[in-house]
């Protein structure tokens, strides 16, 4: 524990770790002074002068050295002459500090009425109204009225575009630098800048294109006005009128913690998301989430949402009932050989366990996962994956971070975030070893170059790395299978789990592996299916939630199950339409094994029924008796049937704890629109090698790498069949250099 | 040049003709003092003597400079010498004279100073404006590297020093020293959060010296001749001479050079030539707009800091800007708000939206609009502007109001009484910056 530091607010004695700043050490006892610059995720810098607050150190007798008491053996306080900022103020032993006295109530309102004067008070138009800190802040501390003479007001440019996703209202602009801070301290892309001084000093961006970031719907978050607002949500709904559903992004394997805000449109009748927003997680995604996650959830509301299930007559899809649908797919199952079930790896843990359950209850069907590369190490992820009690924020001095053959920025981003946050403000040695130069090289204090394709020679020196390895308190493996085959990405991954045994660190907390998974659930769907490489051919291939064919078998009959109209299921001769994540419950579990559950936030879409439903209807279609009543009582059955596991329970993952300091939207008192996290923090079970014994494994096939650009890179913003239905996020999405 | 020093110190131009060259300076004891620290002291020696001879900071502040090279910690490298030749406080101008006409020796004390703390990189940050006397500045550098004065080895040691100069881009606030450094590492120019100091923690997050201009300028004498020499002007607690700026109402502005603690504030005025338009002098301001004004019942103050400080005002930069009986306060003050408005850098709330409003109470003044309300609502401003600033500029931008308010609130009773008609000179005023601010934005436009 840190030393403690003993202070008095207001008379109310509290102690706090040693370096607390003054204003969270009252927020501790539940004295809020107000702030608009300090964000406790950023670096203060006392800019807004709206903490000001009276405080006083014990006084000390120059000749004796001694604290002076007065009569009564009270500590005589010598209070500083002028107030000072308690946002950039840390405690120290014996100080006291007022924050209720008339002249610290003068300096609130001072302060308040001159933010006031240059800002527009448009709130009845404004995004930000109702969750405003400007407006929370005037109830609590400002003047009722303003003497500044209105024709006096100064008036800026009410719709800036910074890039094509957030606006800049400068009028709103209370010139707090929160949103400069963030892309500087944060996400190191210094892309915003105060342009100009004085009043009419002004945020431009600094890049072409404008605003470039993975992370700038999050300054929309802190901005503590309504001067950035994201090109989803402007101008597009009140706060008040957003209903609030806890949720899970299921685009990598990071596993961010989202709020959907949904409405009931009165124009179509039906509820639609609004917005994502984060939701306070510490252990995840803290409060943030990259730009994909915010704004990729069009789709759920796509024009070619599947809502009626489909049959392929005549050599074209035409709409039919559940009920014909699954006769067709019956009949066709029994007079075929073989069954093969492939399962995408966005889905949830329910809908993948019901699914393979399905298959294999048909006696003839085979399970495997897509994209198959996912599969091919996802065992030795859940052996040495990083311990139960890991914790990214105590990543630092001591610590070696070993990031190969993986692009975090674009493959994890807020891993990407925590991860530099780790190397670069907490000291942990960053080592990179990469055929490319990426974001993390920055950081990193030893870069190990290869060349495309020469990744086994990377492999055959990193026994170098061991004597470091082996010195560190604790050694994170960041990697991933960027222009690697099946086999080479299982050899890859078994080697980096030899130099975690060999260096002593496999199966603790705080060290271990970091996959960098295609999607959200790879490490769910591969541990509750089992699945096995995927078969040359089948006599009918069921494919749920995925992408693109490449892992499909050749089938002699299709049935595709999704949410919407994919290239893939446009080929198919059975569609059948699943709901989208926002449309049921279920579990995701995170790529570093965290199992998480998420929340209904839309009705269903007409006839579109989650995937674990469909999956038991055709299998019941076939003879099985089972029937579940819902994703509990799936998960239920993991729970019994899935080793590792067992010691889980939806209860226990819906379980939260006081997360410090309380940034969710109940409490805006840091102002920010992340959410409280309602619906749990999760779970991350156990790796098997802090229970079991650990062998080291027998590298299996060579680990070299394809060469040239036979597997393109994987990036962010790749084209894929749910970001190119965003609109917004439409100008953004890549394709792959080579298909 | 009238002036009471027989042989200058500082303003050595004005006793010996092109001391600006190499030759003729080297031929006055120049870097002489520099040859003796760097064969035959320690850094830590000059640091003494400079600490004994009680030099104080002529940037404003008056810190011993002596002390503030102390703080230097020994053993984080590097460390930085940044000299401050912003001087843009109204008034000034005792900086320019220096590097134009006498550059060596700012060149010699800047150098001195790298040397007691070890630095081997120094930067002369210049205001923008001075792209005319920097040329000086900088031939007087090359100069001295070709002469082995500054640059490698020097004088057989392994003592090795560069010295730069950089330009600024024409901002007040880059004179107050965060400022400058942000600036000077090519970031706005803003003023950083305070601690840590720049002696710890100043350019590239280095240990760092600011020094103005001329108390660099005074090192040279005081390393060679010793502190006792440099204690023969001034007090216990103002030692040595000091570069007087005036201008004004005043026959002969210039800069005047003296010892502290000798003349008062009437024999300044004295020297130079006192009121050219033969109306009595009303008041002055010590150290341009930064200063509480002093009007002329106070003119027996002697120069020193701590007189000044009796009368409740500052030495502070030493500009000098006498006022004749001529001088509306009100339009004085508007003036000087007008310019901490322009300046305010706009990291902190109370100096951003403070300026702007009470130069629209200004305005409001000049249209001939006002009422006493208003006179009322500039000091309610004025206080709530007060106190609570990030930066000393913020503060500085109170005392223009506070203290014509305080010493000639008639003139702003004067100004209310007088109405709209007796308003027109400053109407004309109000549309000259009117003016200026549409050829301003115009400007903005077309770039
Ligand atoms: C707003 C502001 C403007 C300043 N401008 C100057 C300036 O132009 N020149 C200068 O030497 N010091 C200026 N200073 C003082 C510097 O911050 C710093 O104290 C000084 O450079 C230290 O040098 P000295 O100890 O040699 O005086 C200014 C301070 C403030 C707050
Ligand atoms: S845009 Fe928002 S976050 Fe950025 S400086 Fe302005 S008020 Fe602060
Ligand atoms: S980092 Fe990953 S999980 Fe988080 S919002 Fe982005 S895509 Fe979703
Ligand atoms: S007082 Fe504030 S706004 Fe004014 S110059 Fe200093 S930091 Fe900038
Ligand atoms: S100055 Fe403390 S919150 Fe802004």
């Amino acid at each position: 524990m840190a030393d403690l530091v003993n202070v008095t607010i207001d008379g109310v004695a509290v102690a706090v770790p040693k370096g607390t700043l003054v204003v969270d050490a009252a927020k501790k006892l539940g004295n809020d002074i107000p702030v608009f610059c300090y964000h406790p995720k950023l670096k203060p810098v006392g800019m807004c002068r709206m903490c000001l607050v009276d405080v006083g150190t014990p006084k000390v007798d120059p000749a004796t050295k001694q604290v002076v008491k007065d009569d009564a053996g009270n500590v005589v306080i010598a209070w500083m002459p002028k107030l000072t900022t308690g946002c950039t103020t840390p405690v120290s032993e014996g100080m006291a500090v007022r924050t209720a006295t008339q002249q610290v109530k003068d300096a609130r309102e001072d302060v308040l009425e001159f933010l006031l004067t240059s800002h527009p008070l448009d709130c009845p138009v404004c995004d930000k109204g109702g969750e405003c800190p400007l407006q929370n802040l005037t109830l609590a501390h400002g003047p009722g009225q303003s003497r500044f003479d209105y024709e006096a007001k100064q008036h800026n440019d009410k719709h800036v575009p910074l890039g094509d996703l957030i606006f800049l209202d400068r009028e709103r602009c209370i010139q707090c630098a929160r949103c400069i801070r963030f892309q500087d301290d944060i996400a190191d892309d210094h892309v915003l800048q105060f342009f100009e001084r004085g009043r009419h000093m002004e945020i431009m961006t600094l890049s072409e294109p404008g605003f470039d970031s993975y992370f700038s719907g999050n300054t929309t978050d802190i901005c503590p006005v309504g001067a950035l607002t994201s090109a989803d949500f402007r101008f597009k709904a009140r706060p008040w009128e957003l209903d609030a559903a806890q949720s899970v992004c299921n685009h990598c394997p990071v596993g961010c913690n989202t709020t959907l805000n949904t409405r009931l449109e009165t124009k179509t009748g039906g509820r639609e998301i609004k917005r994502v927003m984060p939701r306070q997680n510490e252990q995840v995604n803290e409060i943030w989430l990259c730009d994909k996650g915010r704004f990729v959830h069009h789709y759920t509301r796509a024009d070619d949402k599947l809502t009626q299930p489909m049959v392929r007559r005549d050599g074209k899809l035409v709409e039919a009932t559940w009920d014909q649908a699954f006769g067709v797919i019956a009949e066709r199952v029994r007079a075929a050989e073989s069954v093969a079930g492939v399962i995408g790896d966005r889905i949830a843990n329910e809908d993948a366990f019901a699914v393979a359950r399905a298959v294999r209850s048909t006696g003839k069907g085979s399970v495997s996962m897509s994209p198959a590369i996912s599969a091919a190490y996802a065992d030795i992820v859940r052996a040495c994956g990083v311990g139960a009690a890991t914790d990214l924020k105590q990543i630092g001095k001591g610590d070696v971070i070993l990031v190969v053959n993986a692009d975090v920025e674009e493959q994890a981003p807020v891993w990407f975030l925590r991860l530099r946050q780790a190397a670069v403000d907490r000291g942990a040695k960053l080592v990179v070893a990469h055929h490319r130069s990426t974001k993390m090289h920055r950081y990193a204090a030893q870069i190990m170059r290869y060349e495309i394709g020469g990744i086994d020679a990377w492999v055959a020196d990193s026994a170098k790395l061991l004597p470091d390895l082996t010195a560190a308190r604790n050694v994170l493996i960041a990697f991933g299978d960027e222009k690697l085959d099946a086999p080479a990405a299982r050899s890859l991954a078994q080697h980096l789990a030899n130099l975690l045994i060999d260096s002593g660190h496999a199966g603790k907390a705080n060290s271990g592996l970091l996959a960098m998974y295609p999607h959200g659930n790879t490490q769910g769907v591969f541990d509750v299916t089992a699945p096995m490489p995927a078969v040359a051919e089948a006599g009918v291939v069921w494919a749920v939630g995925v992408g693109d064919r490449a892992d499909l078998p050749q089938a002699s009959f299709l049935v595709v199950q999704d949410v919407v109209m994919t290239e893939l299921a446009s080929q198919a001769d059975v569609v059948l339409p699943a709901s989208s994540f926002a449309e049921r419950d279920g579990s995701y579990t995170s790529g570093d094994r965290r199992v998480q559950r998420f929340y209904r936030a839309l009705p269903a879409a007409g006839q579109a029924r989650p995937d674990w439903w469909i999956a038991q209807e055709v299998a019941r279609k076939l003879g099985a008796e089972w029937r579940y009543e819902g994703a509990g009582q799936i998960f239920a059955d993991i729970v019994t049937q899935i080793p590792g596991y067992a010691s889980l329970s939806y209860e226990a993952l819906a379980k939260g704890e006081e997360q410090w300091p309380p940034m969710g939207r109940g409490d805006l008192y840091y102002g920010g629109t992340v959410y409280d996290n309602e619906g749990g923090l999760g779970v991350r079970y156990v790796a098997e090698a802090e229970v079991g014994t650990v062998v080291r494994y027998e590298v299996g096939a060579p680990i070299a790498a394809l060469s040239g650009l036979e597997r393109p890179e994987r990036m962010l913003y790749q084209d894929g069949e749910l970001i190119r239905r965003s609109h917004v996020m439409a100008s953004h999405v890549v394709k792959p250099a080579v298909a | 040049m009238t002036t009471p020093m027989d042989k200058h110190v500082l303003l050595r131009d004005e006793d010996v003709q092109d001391i600006r060259e190499l030759a003729v300076y080297q031929a006055n004891e120049g870097y002489a003092g520099w040859k003796k620290a760097v064969t035959s002291m320690k850094g830590e020696e000059v640091i003494g003597v400079v600490k004994d001879s009680g030099l104080r900071g002529r940037g404003g502040a008056g810190f011993p400079a002596g002390l503030k090279w102390s703080f230097i910690p020994k053993d984080i490298n590097p460390k930085y010498v940044t000299v401050n030749c912003d001087e843009s406080e109204p008034g000034t101008f005792k900086d320019h004279q220096l590097i134009r006409n006498n550059p060596h020796q700012v060149i010699e004390g800047t150098a001195l100073c790298c040397y007691a703390i070890g630095a081997h990189v120094a930067y002369i940050y210049c205001r923008g404006e001075f792209k005319e006397p920097v040329q000086n500045l900088q031939k007087a550098i090359d100069d001295a590297y070709a002469a082995g004065l500054l640059g490698k080895n020097l004088f057989g040691t392994d003592y090795s020093l560069d010295v730069y100069v950089h330009l600024g881009a024409g901002a007040y606030i880059c004179g107050e020293e965060s400022a400058l450094i942000e600036s000077l590492e090519g970031k706005i120019g803003q003023p950083r959060l305070k601690p840590p100091f720049p002696a710890v923690s100043g350019l590239y997050n280095k240990p760092t010296v600011i020094n103005n201009v001329e108390t660099l300028a005074n090192v040279p004498g005081i390393v060679l001749n010793g502190s006792a020499w440099y204690r023969q002007w001034g007090t216990e607690k103002s030692p040595g001479v000091k570069i007087f700026s005036v201008s004004g109402h005043v026959k002969k502005p210039d800069n005047y050079e003296l010892p502290l603690g000798k003349y008062s504030i009437q024999d300044l005025l004295e020297m130079a030539g006192g009121s050219s338009t033969g109306l009595p002098i009303k008041a002055v301001l010590p150290a341009g707009s930064s200063s509480p004004i002093i009007p002329a019942v106070n003119f027996h103050a002697k120069l020193d800091y701590e007189s000044m400080g009796t009368i409740g005002s500052v030495l502070g930069s030493c500009s000098w800007i006498f006022m004749d009986e001529s001088v509306d306060m009100v339009w004085a003050a508007r003036k000087m708000i007008r310019f901490f408005k322009h300046e305010s850098c706009g990291k902190c709330t109370p100096c951003r939206e403070g300026t702007h409003w009470a130069l629209k109470l200004y305005d409001k003044m000049l249209s001939g609009e006002a009422t006493m309300a208003d006179v009322d609502m500039i000091t309610t401003v004025n206080k709530q502007i007060s106190g609570k600033c990030f930066c000393p500029l913020g503060e500085f931008s109170t005392s223009s109001m506070t203290f014509t308010l305080k010493h000639f609130r008639k003139d702003y009773e004067d100004f209310i009484a007088q109405g709209k008609g007796g308003s027109a000179a400053y109407r004309r005023e109000l549309e000259r910056d009117h003016h200026m601010h549409e050829l301003h934005g115009q400007a903005k436009a077309h770039s």
